[in-house]
């Protein structure tokens, strides 16, 4: 598993993956020909409304897509590895081990009639020869380094005991515990209150800087990522609609679609919902527009996006744009 | 997984049934199409027993006491020497027609109750959902049994005894379905512009709950049968007429002589639950699809 | 739990609300008597050919002559006393009877019932794992065909072919008429006697197990902690185990519990077929020979029992899962 010698520093290659749900009324395209790159212990945000495919494409690369997915086409190339043409014993050694997750709501995700400690107890006796005592001390270990104040008494709570921030925490841990190289964050905070939130966003950047871990976050809030990561990528109806690192992305949006996100945040009143600063809705999931799947909203919209979709265009220094306006 | 719980969300929030999804479905479901023909093949078959029975079922000696499978007897003749065949045609009708009859009963009161449970909310919800919990609770089965052996084994009888002790499970799944549904958008809009109270039951929640109701009652006839026949089987039918429980329950001490007297009334008993099971679990699976599927993940 | 204990209190409210349950089941009982066209006196002592004197008698010790409230409360305080009747079919008082037929029942229903619960769930486990597979559906059918046969007809099948066709097994009643030596001949007497009533019986309760157990199963995989469960890299059979049916079997076992009043109905049809000494095979000799009081007294007791089970059920089901008793 060792990296190639090209490119060292890169830790995970997604190209041209494409997701596609069968349900009843149809085919939704929830990702649909999305490339992207994380390297090496930085911080990369994927940004999109919800529906977009985001979630989906998280789920895809750790292989826990839903049983009525299927994938297209693409590669997922994690330390160089094909993540798609692993069996399945491979890639449980690869979670939690490789890449870990943490996961939207900590009302849901964790079993509610286990105790928190034996829940992370679980990751480390999965993956390490170690004994039973000596899993539990490094579970206190974890818990203590995400923050929870009283280690032993959390290991021995239920879930339904603990608070919302402290349930986040413990999934936090159990992501940490094998020390990943890559930690996805789907929507880690969106559960939490405000003040929370801002902790735990504290927390991972912390995390990252003392594991040295790669972060690939995934929100629908733009502003929680300008001063946590160092690139983003934008979503929109499951393809990548623009790239660039956080700073040019903040000064200069191309995509009509970035523009109207970075808007609606710099509003004064931040909770109002994006898809009421930029008009419209999203689309059909089933149904996609024709030509640019962005075009029934876009303010600057013209014949050519209504028939063809735009190609990704280079624009120099890794941005990247999806627009018939820059053509 | 916002992603994946969407393309469901987008069904279901749009306004009234979906009939359109709902004939896709069915068009897709092999189980209601086989069912259904079934049962209105058994229908069918019990509706014409005077014509299609050779034989009156409750004359003696139209065959040879105990007398097996022969041209006379196409299923033998039991103890009384009373054709098997003729008696298992209008057994069926008293069957078929208690099971339909006491799972009309049920669904008219449970949907009463349920309604007016379901719409008033309340006190008037609390006072009618503790009343069915204490009904639920007593064994059913029991308590039928007691009500015929008390008050004697009439058929009507026993629809009203099997009616009067299903219809709180009824009241209950439709409550249930008017409270989801009496909170759903297209609801608040009726109340926005103003539409009667009566136009919002009938027009908007009651067609939308019709298909709960329907799995509902398709799998209460089923039950109905069963109870009949149990009831019967143990001596506490209808003496006057004759029906499937109450052939086995003839049958039983003549198993040794005569096993086609236990075997073709099981068997349409069988048949016709088993019919019936069919067909609400395919219509529950066309009229709610499970939304689970989508969730679960591979491995 | 500090100080209080959920436990308990939760265990004490249950008991308390099982009380009035009690009662309702009395004043049906009572209301019956009274509402059955004919005189209350042949349901409380089953008398249908008595001398005058005789009547007076019995009128005079139930009170018949006084206000309902007075004979309630004659009626109850019988009750209270364990005096459950008289039943003159017997010669003897209606909850002796009872008892002396107990055990037959507790023998069958005890074999039967933990077998087919024990093979209802693994099925069922197995089944959902291979949802909706070839496998799968025919398990289902399979089941469905077990839930609409009629058990006393089932068990008349097995007869018909197991004990008077092949003639392997008895058909009838628990021990042989010939009569055997006492020790291990009798012993596998019995056991030759219960072979086919406990498979009749078993095979009805493990369709009921395996329906819920499927469903259940089906249900908790598609909850969100098994995806976290999956993401920490555990095999496919931790995950379905540990983690899925853990949650999954509560639900059941709570079913199991508070359909009871199945398993009860289930042993009357089982026991008259095969002519079984139990309590369900009294109450069908019962309502042959027309012996009220006996029928009133089973349907007590019977409900008594069903009260209990479900008393048992939720404080079990409290001490498993922690989440009940906090709430």
């Amino acid at each position: 598993m060792n990296a190639t010698p090209e490119n060292t520093n890169g830790l995970l290659r997604v190209s041209d993956l494409r997701t596609y749900l069968d349900v009843p009324s149809g085919v939704v395209k929830a990702v649909d020909g999305v490339s992207l790159e994380v390297n090496r212990k930085e911080a990369v945000a994927l940004v999109g409304e919800s529906g977009s495919g985001k979630s989906m494409t998280a789920l895809t690369i750790i292989r826990l897509q839903p049983v009525v997915a299927r994938i297209l086409s693409g590669e997922i190339l994690l330390n160089d590895v094909d993540l798609l043409k692993l069996d399945t014993a491979s890639m449980c050694d690869l979670r939690g081990t490789e890449v870990a997750m943490v996961f939207q709501d900590p009302m849901t995700y964790l079993n509610p009639v286990m105790r928190a400690g034996a829940q992370v107890a679980e990751v480390v006796l999965e993956h390490q020869d170690v004994s039973k005592g000596e899993a539990r001390s490094q579970v206190l270990d974890a818990f203590e380094r995400v923050g929870i104040p009283s280690p032993r008494r959390v290991y021995d709570s239920y879930p339904h005991q603990l608070s919302g921030g402290m349930r986040q925490r413990v999934l936090i841990a159990m992501a940490i515990s094998c020390r990943p190289s890559l930690l996805i964050a789907d929507e880690p905070t969106t559960a939490l209150d405000v003040t929370i939130q801002a902790q735990i966003m504290d927390l991972l950047a912390h995390l990252r800087e003392e594991l040295q871990n790669a972060l690939f976050l995934i929100t629908h809030d733009i502003g929680l990522v300008a001063e946590h990561c160092d690139r983003i990528y934008i979503m929109y109806a499951g393809q990548i609609v623009e790239h660039a690192d956080t700073f040019t992305l903040f000064a200069e949006p191309k995509h009509p679609y970035t523009e109207g996100l970075l808007r609606s945040t710099l509003s004064p009143d931040k909770r109002v919902e994006v898809f009421e600063t930029i008009e419209g809705q999203v689309p059909n999931p089933t149904d996609m527009p024709s030509g640019c799947r962005f075009h029934p909203r876009c303010p600057h919209v013209k014949d050519i996006c209504r028939e063809e979709s735009p190609p990704s265009l280079d624009l120099g220094e890794g941005r990247m744009v999806a627009c018939w306006l820059y053509e | 997984m916002t992603t994946s719980a969407e393309p469901v969300d987008h069904q279901s929030s749009n306004r009234g049934p979906q009939w359109r999804a709902i004939w896709g479905a069915f068009s897709q479901n092999r189980a209601v199409p086989i069912a259904g023909s079934l049962l209105l093949v058994l229908i069918l078959l019990v509706l014409f027993a005077p014509l299609l029975a050779p034989y009156d079922p409750y004359a003696l000696g139209s065959g040879s006491r105990l007398g097996g499978h022969s041209f006379r007897n196409i299923m033998g003749a039991d103890n009384l020497g009373r054709d098997v065949f003729s008696r298992l045609l209008w057994g069926g009708r008293v069957s078929i027609f208690v099971g339909f009859s006491a799972a009309f009963a049920t669904t008219v009161l449970g949907l009463l109750v349920g309604t007016i449970s379901g719409y008033l909310g309340g006190w008037v919800d609390d006072i009618l959902m503790r009343f069915t919990e204490t009904f639920m609770v007593i064994p059913r089965f029991f308590l039928a049994l007691i009500i015929v052996a008390f008050f004697g084994a009439s058929i009507w009888n026993i629809i009203f005894a099997i009616s009067i002790l299903t219809w709180p499970v009824t009241a209950r799944i439709v409550r249930s379905e008017f409270l989801t549904l009496r909170t759903r958008q297209f609801v608040d809009a009726a109340h926005v512009i103003g539409t009667k109270r009566s136009t919002i039951i009938f027009r908007e929640i009651l067609p939308n709950a019709i298909g709960v109701v329907v799995v509902n009652a398709s799998l209460l006839t089923a039950q109905a049968m069963l109870l009949e026949a149990g009831l019967s089987y143990l001596g506490l039918g209808d003496p006057s007429l004759v029906t499937w429980g109450r052939m086995l329950y003839e049958a039983q001490p003549f198993l040794r002589q005569a096993w086609w007297m236990a075997v073709y009334p099981g068997l349409g008993i069988f048949l016709s639950v088993l019919t019936l099971n069919l067909l609400g679990d395919g219509l529950n699976d066309v009229l709610n699809p499970r939304s689970s599927e989508i969730h679960r993940t591979g491995l | 739990m500090a100080g209080d204990y959920p436990l308990l209190r939760y265990s004490v409210r249950r008991i308390l609300q099982a009380v009035p349950l009690i009662f309702w089941v009395v004043i049906i009982n009572f209301t019956i008597i009274h509402l059955a066209p004919g005189d209350p006196a042949i349901y409380l002592a089953s008398v249908t050919e008595a001398t005058p004197e005789a009547y007076a008698e019995l009128r005079k010790e139930f009170g018949l002559d006084k206000p309902l409230y007075v004979q309630m409360g004659i009626y109850l305080w019988k009750l209270l006393h364990l005096d459950l009747g008289y039943s003159t079919w017997h010669n003897s008082p209606v909850l002796g009877v009872i008892l002396d037929r107990l055990p037959a029942t507790m023998l069958l229903m005890a074999t039967a019932f933990s077998i087919a619960s024990l093979m209802g769930v693994v099925l069922g486990v197995i089944a959902s794992r291979y949802s909706y597979s070839v496998g799968d559906h025919l398990a289902t059918l399979a089941s469905l065909a077990g839930y609409s046969m009629p058990i006393f007809w089932l068990g008349q099948l097995l007869i018909l072919f197991f004990a008077l066709y092949l003639d392997w097994l008895p058909s009838q009643g628990m021990y042989s008429m010939r009569g055997v030596e006492p020790g291990w001949p009798a012993v596998l007497d019995v056991l030759k006697h219960l072979l086919l009533p406990a498979i009749t019986y078993a095979t009805y309760h493990m369709t009921l197990v395996f329906r819920i157990t499927r469903g259940k199963m089906q249900e908790t995989l598609a909850q969100d902690f098994i995806l976290t469960a999956k993401s920490k890299g555990l095999n496919e059979r931790r995950v379905l185990y540990r983690h899925a049916l853990r949650n999954a079997l509560l639900p059941v076992v709570t079913v199991i519990g508070i359909n009871f009043a199945y398993v009860m109905a289930g042993s009357v049809f089982t026991e008259t077929v095969f002519g079984w000494p139990g309590m369900g095979r009294l109450i069908f000799e019962s309502i042959t020979a027309r012996d009220y009081p006996m029928i009133l007294g089973i349907f007590l007791v019977v409900s008594m029992m069903i009260v209990l089970a479900n008393l048992i059920t939720d404080i079990l089901y409290a001490m498993i899962d922690p989440r009940v008793a906090y709430n």
